[in-house]
């Protein structure tokens, strides 16, 4: 690849060093590093920078808390086909706190919880899953004999950054559509505390990586839409990437909602590039916009034959 | 409700007009006992209380504390939406919250779905189970029983060896183990440790050699990308996993997209995830159910129950693989059948007042009082089959398969019991439920690649192939018996004006981490636990290891059973 040509001596022995060690071969890294570039919308004179920035960064520290959620956005990260996604996860960023995969329980938990936030003060990158109740002082979640709600005032303030994983961390999502009982609102409503939003029910894992692989590049978050969406990810309307569109086969007269909804999913896709809603026919239910639980329910347009 | 453009509602007021004082923290228990809490490397949110007398657990809370009330959010709504709803219980078991609403529907219509819809769900649920299944035991429990810190010390070529003692199937070399040993050391070098800071390692309870602890460290890395694999079958087959959206009514939406290729690329997936079963999950299973033979005896339970799973014909439940069942008393070759009529959910140590309910009759007043575990301390409720408590999961279907004389599932078990030197007896225990889940991951992976055999391509055509068109009557009610990978799951639903009435969820969770039932009588976890040894009270691995071979699922398990009465009033009031 022409790209590898501009890379520099010490970079390449990182680099063969990084591909040994997983088992692949040099050209999946720098494909991996061109699905980073794309996906963040760059030209490709940034695929050596990104290869640069996941062989030799130094590992930020990440803490990533849970509250009212159902893990389907770790899991999304994890269940990714891409073989350098773990890498991100596991070597390239540092995982103080994540209770999905840490070892430590209990007080010894938090422990790296408590040493994490002192010891990486307003260095480390805050990644929320999950809606915060907010009813009856927080009550209906509680994590060590403290609220949902007052670990987050603790914690997020003292973050360099805060990422929300997902519609109920970004907007409430589920738990705080109608009929709701536990007061559940979105990080930011419930904090004031301001964040970047990753809707999705669940998030794309390769939007997730391209934002780690950003921030280990400039050391700063994307820009934004005024939901807090990164545009890179959530500049374009499914429906004018959706490779069904004028065919015989798009999903319209099932009440797909690809028309309004923000998200790459058509170019991106799920599962290492293997599918998306769309292509199982299953129409698009524009699971990244607030309130969608609601605003776009039914989700079906059940009058036809649907 | 539905068509609101404002997410917030009048039901869920963004501000509380009177907030009430934030509740001051549970002071840490005076009484001696052992607190776990946040449990982690599990699904959703667990705090675990034991008392301790004489070096063993004498007794033991399980509490939930995250309340999402997901119930009454499906009130009003169409029953054809609920699935995508029902889904989220949790992002795990992915699938199973949601083809269970499905099916309560399509029971409510009476619809009957297409032969290759009723194959690729049950490749869906397979999937669902090898993935869950191989997660489970690396990545979320292998930690309870393997030491990183002393892998670090291992001789690569020794570890090459206890590799091809554990399986012939394997030939890695010993600078394959290097590598690993050098890519375990760049955590522990770097002073980062990351996900594996602050273990209990070194505790005296982990048994194995350096060599076999890199070994089961190469392979915890290893399961990271084969679970990957088990996900791509969803993507294949429903579109995407976490999640997967390709889900209908009356069949599978799926269509164009199922060409003989796709199916390949299925079976390709799906075959790669049955040899590592083979040569890895279950050779590994069955090596640390041999080096742990203690656990043989720490952590069993009496009464064991399997709702059943994957038809192969139109006939419920006379027609499922896995059979329904029940096992009182530890009598294996007595499996009672499952009248669903006997099940009640006990309210008198949760958070909900009330009294003990058939899920169909549910009441709940939610009315959090603190956690006090000589009255309330969870938002699980405490259900009962025949008054008694019920452990579901691997371990009841695998030993429900074998009372049954469930032909491969015999086979396995046996020859598990001979490798492992282990008794049938043996397997009411922590190592019976871990083993069990290899097992019957075998089991379904073996008959996966038959089922596969029989997928066709789409036919083609707009019109959707694999879905039975129907007529949505205005009202009905139906049930949904299915097992997630955790075990027995019922959803209960009522439906009137094409509105959703009453939506009732009995999860695998709500079974084995329940609290105390109005008789006094613990949960299936918190009799488990009772004997446990504890070596030291700060580092209480060996309460992990009976916790963790439930699998705790914990966000599906809490949930409010029954707004019809306006109960929501009583919770603002909060």
């Amino acid at each position: 690849m022409k790209q590898e040509d501009k890379l520099d001596e010490g970079l390449e022995e990182k680099i063969d060093d990084l591909v040994t060690k997983k088992g692949v071969t040099r050209r999946d890294f720098m494909k991996f590093c061109g699905l980073m570039a794309a996906t963040l919308g760059l030209e490709a004179s940034f695929v050596p920078k990104i290869a640069r920035a996941i062989a030799s960064a130094p590992r930020p520290p990440i803490v990533w808390l849970q509250f009212a959620e159902c893990t389907g956005c770790t899991e999304a990260l994890l269940r990714t086909a891409d073989p350098f996604i773990d890498d991100l996860l596991l070597e390239k960023v540092s995982s103080e706190y994540h209770e999905t995969i840490m070892a430590a329980a209990g007080d010894h938990a938090t422990a790296c919880l408590d040493s994490a936030v002192s010891q990486y003060a307003g260095q480390f990158l805050c990644f929320v899953e999950g809606a915060i109740p907010t009813a009856g002082g927080g009550i209906y979640g509680m994590i060590g004999n403290k609220t949902m709600l007052q670990i987050a005032r603790e914690v997020l303030p003292q973050a360099k950054a805060v990422v929300c994983v997902g519609t109920c961390a970004s907007f409430g999502g589920l738990p705080a559509a109608a009929g709701g009982l536990t007061g559940a609102r979105g990080v930011r409503d419930a904090t004031g505390i301001s964040t970047v939003n990753m809707p999705g029910c669940p998030p794309n894992a390769v939007n997730i990586a391209a934002l780690i692989v950003n921030y280990l590049l400039n050391n700063q978050l994307p820009g934004t839409d005024r939901y807090g969406r990164p545009n890179f990810a959530y500049g374009n309307k499914v429906h004018s990437l959706c490779p069904r569109r004028g065919t015989d086969w798009c999903l319209k007269g099932f009440g797909c909602k690809g028309p309004n909804a923000l998200h790459n999913c058509p170019s991106v896709k799920y599962n290492g590039g293997t599918s998306w809603c769309v292509q199982a026919d299953a129409p698009c239910k524009n699971c990244t916009t607030p309130g969608f639980w609601d605003s776009m329910t039914p989700f079906f347009d059940y009058s036809g034959s649907y | 409700m539905p068509k609101k453009d404002n997410p917030k509602n009048p039901h869920n007021p963004p501000t509380d007009p009177t907030p009430p004082p934030e509740p001051t923290p549970e002071p840490t228990p005076s009484n001696g006992n052992i607190v776990i809490d946040p449990v982690t490397r599990i699904e959703g949110h667990l705090r675990v209380e034991t008392a301790v007398a004489g070096g063993r657990v004498s007794s033991a809370w399980s509490t939930s504390p995250l309340f999402r009330g997901v119930e009454p959010i499906l009130k009003n709504r169409d029953p054809r939406d609920a699935w995508m709803f029902t889904q989220r219980l949790c992002g795990v078991c992915t699938y199973v919250h949601g083809i269970t609403s499905i099916r309560s529907v399509e029971d409510a219509v009476g619809v009957a779905i297409p032969e290759q819809a009723r194959l690729i769900r049950n490749l869906l649920m397979g999937a669902q189970w090898i993935h869950d299944h191989i997660v489970h035991f690396y990545q979320l429990h292998l930690l309870d029983w393997v030491d990183i810190t002393s892998a670090l010390t291992a001789d690569p070529a020794g570890a090459a060896s206890v590799d091809r003692q554990i399986s012939s199937a394997r030939n890695r070399s010993a600078a394959y183990f290097d590598g690993v040993k050098q890519r375990l050391q760049t955590f522990a070098g770097g002073g980062q440790l990351g996900p594996f800071a602050n273990g209990y390692w070194g505790h005296p309870a982990y048994l194995l050699s350096p060599e076999e602890n890199l070994v089961m460290m190469a392979n915890y890395l290893e399961a990271l990308r084969i679970q990957i694999d088990a996900a791509h079958m969803h993507g294949i087959l429903a579109g995407k996993n976490p999640h997967p959206h390709g889900m209908i009514v009356g069949g599978v939406p799926l269509n164009k997209d199922l060409t003989s290729n796709r199916i390949s690329e299925f079976a390709g997936v799906s075959n790669k995830a049955r040899d590592f079963v083979n040569n890895y999950y279950l050779p590994d299973a069955t090596w640390l159910a041999a080096r742990y033979s203690d656990y043989a005896t720490i952590g069993g339970t009496e009464n064991l129950m399997s709702f059943g799973e994957f038809p192969l014909g139109a006939a419920e439940p006379d027609s499922l693989y896995f059979p329904r069942g029940a096992i009182f008393n530890r009598q294996t070759s007595a499996v009672q059948p499952v009248d669903t009529g006997q099940i009640s959910e006990h309210v008198t140590h949760s958070w909900y007042s009330g009294s003990a309910r058939h899920p169909s009759r549910g009441q709940t007043v939610p009315d959090y009082t603190g956690i006090n575990i000589a009255d309330r301390y969870s938002w699980i409720k405490a259900p009962r089959y025949q008054g008694q408590p019920m452990e579901v999961g691997p371990l009841a279907r695998v030993l429900i398969n074998y009372g049954k004389g469930h032909g491969a599932t015999v086979q396995v078990v046996n020859a598990f019991l001979q490798k492992a030197g282990m008794s049938l007896a043996g397997m009411y225990s922590t190592l019976g439920r871990t083993a069990a889940r290899a097992i019957e991951t075998k089991v379904i992976a073996d008959v996966m690649s038959t089922w596969v055999g029989q997928l066709s391509p789409s036919p083609g055509g707009s019109e959707m192939p694999f879905r039975s068109t129907f007529t949505m009557p205005d009202a009905g009610s139906g049930v949904a018996l299915n097992e997630a990978p955790r075990g027995a799951l019922g959803h209960w639903l009522n439906y009137s004006g094409g509105k959703i009435s009453n939506y009732q969820m009995v999860v695998p969770s709500t079974w084995n981490f329940g609290p105390r039932d109005s008789a006094n009588v613990p949960g299936p976890v918190e009799q488990a636990l009772i004997d446990t040894p504890v070596a030291d009270e700060s580092k209480p691995l060996e309460v992990l290891r009976v916790v963790h071979s439930f699998d705790p699922c914990i966000a599906c398990a809490v949930h409010v059973l029954d707004p019809k009465n306006n109960q929501s009033f009583k919770v603002q009031a909060l």
